[in-house]
C-alpha cells in the first residue's frame, strides 16, 4: 500500500475579474503518493499553478477556494494563516521558474538557508550554518563554504535554482512542488537541475510535484502524470501507460503534435485554448475534439478508470485505441 | 553558388558595456558574435541553435542591419549591405523581414490588426488602401476577414504570432528571420504555426533563418543547421548530418540534454552531463571557447583556436578532437 501524502478533492478556485468571475480550477481530484514524482502538464492557463498556489495557501484572501486538501491527513483549505505559515517550508515547499526573484538580493546565500532552517527548527546559528553548507553540497554547489558567503547576483541562473532547491528542502518537507523550475534555463542546465531534483527525491524520500509544459521532461523524470485542461484534470496514469496508449483525446492530440525525427507534417490540435471566463459547456475540450458528439456539450466528464488510466471523457469507451506516437 | 540569397562572412559584433565600480570606470567588451560565416540558399531554411546568450538574436539583427556589425560582411542577393546608401538600404529592407519571439510585445496594442498588417506597406510608400491585401494576408496565415477590425488583446498567443507573420509577409520578402517564433506558444499551437511556415515557404519560396533553442522544432523545419556556442559557430551542415552524427562535443551534449517524449528511450539513453554554465562572453575562454565544459579538452584546446573543418558526414565543425 502506498501512503498518500497529499489528497486534493474537488478543488475549485475562482478569481474576480473585470469581465466577471473566472473559475480557474474547476474541481480537481489528485493524490500525491509518498516519495513519488508526479508530473503535471497542460497548456498555459489550464490551472496548473493556481491549483498548487491554492494548496500552499499562497493566493490572496479575496480569491475563493473551496474543496479539500489533506496533507498527511490535515486539512489545509480554510486553515489559519498561522498554521499555513508553519506548514510552508516545513511540510510543503514550492519553487518557481524565476530563481532570482525568490532570493533576497542583500543577504548571503548561506544566511538565507540558515534562516529557513531556524524558522522551523531550534538550531544554533553555528549548526544552522553547518547544515546550510551540507545542503549546498547536496544540490551540487562546489566549494560550499566559499559559496555560502556570496550573494545571489554572484550566482548563475542554474546555480541560483540549486540554492532555491536547497532552501526548499532544508526542513525535509514531505512534498516539494516545483512549478516550471527549468523553463527559464538552458537545456544543458535543465538536465543538471532535473538530476538534482531526482537526487533529492531519492535521498530524502521527498514526493515531488513537477509542473511543466514539456512532455520530454515528464518522460525523463516522472513516475506518474496528471494532464490538465481548462481547470480540470482530464487524464492520469503512470508515464508508461500514458505515453503508450493515451486515452483522452486531448492527451492524444498533445502527443501527436510533437515534432519527431523525420519530416512528416505536424498535427496540431485545431482551435485555441478556451477563454476561462466563459469556458465551453460540458466537456471544455469539445470545440477542439475530433471525437466530440452532442453528449459532450452537456455532460462534464469526471475521471473514470479505463484500462490502466484514469480518463475524463464521456466517450472514452467508444474511442478507437490510440496509436503509440513515439 | 548561384541560388545563394544571403551570405554572411566573418561577422563580428562586440557590445561595449560600461561598468561603474566605485571610482573606477571600466569599459568591458561583450563578444556577442565572433567570426560567424554561413549562407542561405533561395527557398531554404537555416536553423540557428544554441543556448541563450550564444549570439543567435544578434546575428539576426545584424543581418537586417537593425544593429551595425562591428566587422564582417552581409551580402544579400549579391549586394554588400554595408556599402549601401540609406535609400538603397530602405528599398532592400522590404525584402528582408523579422518576426520576434514575443507575440505579445511585438504588436502595437492601440492599432487594429488590419492597421498593423498594412503599416509596412504604408511605410514603404506602396500606393492604395491595402484592404484587399490585408484580407489576402489574413487568409494566408489562417485568420479570417473579420479579424482585421479587432485589437491584439483579443487574440491568443498563436493568433498573435500569425498576425506578426502576416505583417512580415506584406512586402513579399525573400528572407524572413524568425527569432524564436514558437517558443512562447503551447505545443499544441506550435505545430500549427510551424506548418504555416512550411506552407508559406512552399507557396511563396522565401528563405528562413529560423532561430530557436528547441532542437526538435529545428530538426523538423531546417534544411541546414548552425550550432552556436558563446558567439561562434561550432558546427554547421545539413540537418540530417548534424543530428545523426554530431561531430562537435557541444552539439553532442546539447542533443543528449534534450529530453525526448518517450519514457522507454529516456530510461535507456546514455546522457552526457555537462558541468557548469556557459561562461561570460566578456572574457571568453582562450582557444576553444567550449573547453571549460568539455570532457575531451586537452592542453592544445586552451592554446589553439580550432577552425571549422569538413567531417566525413559532410558537415563542418570546429574541434581539435572531433567525435566520429
Ligand atoms: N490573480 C489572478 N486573477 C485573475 N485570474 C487569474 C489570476 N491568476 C491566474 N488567473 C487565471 O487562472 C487561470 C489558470 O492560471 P494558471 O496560472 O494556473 O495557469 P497555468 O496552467 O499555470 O499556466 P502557465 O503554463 O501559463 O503557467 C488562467 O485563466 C489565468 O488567467
Ligand atoms: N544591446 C546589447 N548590449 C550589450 N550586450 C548585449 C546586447 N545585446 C546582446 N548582448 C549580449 O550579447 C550576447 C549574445 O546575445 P543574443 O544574441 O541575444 O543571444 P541569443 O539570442 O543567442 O540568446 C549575450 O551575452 C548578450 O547579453
Ligand atoms: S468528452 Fe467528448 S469532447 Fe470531451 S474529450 Fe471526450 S469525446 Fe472529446
Ligand atoms: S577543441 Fe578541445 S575543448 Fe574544444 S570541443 Fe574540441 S576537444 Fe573540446
Ligand atoms: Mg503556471
Ligand atoms: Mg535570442
Amino acid at each position: 500500500m502506498t501512503e498518500k501524502v497529499l489528497e486534493i478533492r474537488d478543488l475549485h478556485v475562482t478569481f474576480d475579474t473585470p469581465s466577471g468571475p473566472l473559475e480557474a480550477v474547476r474541481g480537481i481530484d489528485l493524490d500525491v503518493e509518498a516519495g513519488e514524482l508526479l508530473g503535471v502538464v497542460g497548456e498555459s492557463g489550464s490551472g496548473k499553478s493556481v491549483s498548487f498556489l491554492a494548496t500552499m495557501g499562497l493566493l490572496p484572501a479575496r480569491v475563493r477556494v473551496t474543496g479539500s486538501v489533506l496533507l498527511a491527513g490535515e486539512q489545509l483549505i480554510g486553515a489559519s494563516n498561522k498554521y499555513m505559515r508553519s506548514v510552508r517550508g516545513r511540510l510543503l515547499s514550492m519553487i518557481f521558474q524565476d530563481p532570482l526573484s525568490a532570493l533576497n538580493p542583500v543577504h548571503r546565500i548561506g544566511d538565507q538557508i540558515s534562516e529557513m532552517l531556524q524558522s522551523h527548527q531550534s538550531l544554533s546559528s553555528r549548526d544552522a550554518a553547518k547544515r546550510a553548507m551540507e545542503l549546498l553540497d547536496i544540490v551540487g554547489i562546489p566549494q560550499p563554504s566559499d559559496r555560502a558567503r556570496q550573494y545571489p547576483h554572484e550566482f548563475s541562473g542554474g546555480m541560483r535554482q540549486r540554492v532555491i532547491i536547497a532552501i526548499a528542502i532544508a526542513n525535509n518537507p514531505k512534498v516539494l512542488i516545483a512549478d516550471e523550475p527549468t523553463t527559464a534555463l538552458d537545456v544543458t542546465v535543465q538536465a543538471q537541475i532535473l538530476e538534482v531534483i531526482e537526487r533529492v527525491q531519492d535521498r530524502f524520500g521527498t514526493a515531488v510535484v513537477l509542473i511543466t509544459h514539456d512532455l520530454g521532461v515528464i518522460a525523463r523524470v516522472a513516475d506518474r502524470v496528471n494532464v490538465m485542461y481548462a481547470g480540470r484534470n482530464v487524464e492520469q496514469g503512470t508515464i508508461d501507460n500514458l505515453f503508450d496508449h493515451p486515452s483522452h483525446p486531448y492527451t492524444r492530440g498533445l502527443l501527436a503534435s510533437l515534432p519527431r525525427p523525420g519530416k512528416q507534417r505536424l498535427k496540431p490540435i485545431t482551435g485555441f485554448p478556451p477563454n476561462m471566463v466563459k469556458p465551453p459547456r460540458g466537456c471544455a475540450f469539445h470545440p477542439r475534439c475530433d471525437f466530440a458528439a452532442d453528449i459532450c456539450k452537456s455532460e462534464m466528464p469526471n475521471l473514470v478508470s479505463y484500462g490502466n488510466l484514469q480518463t475524463a471523457c464521456v466517450r472514452a469507451r467508444e474511442l478507437p485505441k490510440s496509436e503509440r506516437f513515439v | 553558388m548561384s541560388d545563394e540569397l544571403l551570405k554572411v562572412t566573418n561577422l563580428v559584433k562586440n557590445f561595449e558595456l560600461r561598468v561603474d565600480k566605485g571610482a573606477r570606470r571600466r569599459k568591458r567588451i561583450v563578444q556577442a558574435v565572433t567570426n560567424v560565416s554561413f549562407s542561405v540558399a533561395k527557398g531554404q531554411t537555416l536553423g540557428l541553435v544554441g543556448e541563450s546568450g550564444s549570439g543567435k538574436t544578434t546575428v539576426g539583427r545584424c543581418i537586417l542591419r537593425l544593429i551595425e556589425p562591428t566587422s564582417g560582411s552581409v551580402e544579400f542577393e549579391g549586394q554588400e549591405l554595408g556599402s549601401l546608401k540609406f535609400e538603397e538600404m530602405r528599398a532592400l529592407r522590404r525584402k528582408m523581414q523579422i518576426v520576434f519571439q514575443d507575440p505579445f510585445a511585438s504588436l502595437d496594442p492601440k492599432m487594429t490588426v488590419g492597421a498593423s498588417i498594412s503599416e509596412p506597406l504604408i511605410v514603404q510608400g506602396v500606393p492604395g488602401d491595402h484592404a484587399d491585401k490585408v484580407l489576402e494576408l489574413l487568409e494566408l496565415v489562417g485568420l479570417s476577414a473579420d479579424h482585421a477590425q479587432r485589437f491584439p488583446h483579443e487574440f491568443s498567443g498563436g493568433q498573435r504570432q500569425r498576425i506578426g507573420v502576416a505583417r512580415a509577409l506584406a512586402l513579399n520578402p525573400a528572407l524572413i528571420v524568425l527569432d524564436e517564433p514558437v517558443s512562447a506558444l503551447d505545443v499544441s499551437i506550435q505545430a500549427g504555426v510551424v506548418n504555416l511556415f512550411e506552407d508559406l515557404q512552399s507557396r511563396l519560396g522565401m528563405s528562413y533563418v529560423f532561430i530557436a533553442h528547441d532542437l526538435s522544432v529545428v530538426r523538423h523545419i531546417a534544411d541546414r543547421v548552425a550550432v552556436m556556442y558563446l558567439g561562434k559557430i561550432v558546427e554547421i551542415g545539413d540537418q540530417e548530418a548534424v543530428y545523426a552524427n554530431p561531430t562537435h562535443p557541444y552539439t553532442k551534449a546539447l542533443l543528449s540534454a534534450v529530453p525526448l517524449p518517450d519514457p522507454k528511450t529516456e530510461r535507456t539513453r546514455n546522457r552526457i552531463m555537462l558541468e557548469g554554465d556557459v561562461p561570460s562572453p566578456v572574457n571568453p575562454p582562450s582557444g576553444c571557447r567550449f573547453r571549460t565544459r568539455c570532457w575531451k579538452a586537452q592542453d592544445v584546446c586552451a592554446q589553439e583556436e580550432p577552425m571549422l573543418a569538413v567531417r566525413p558526414s559532410g558537415q563542418m565543425s570546429a574541434c581539435h578532437f572531433p567525435e566520429s
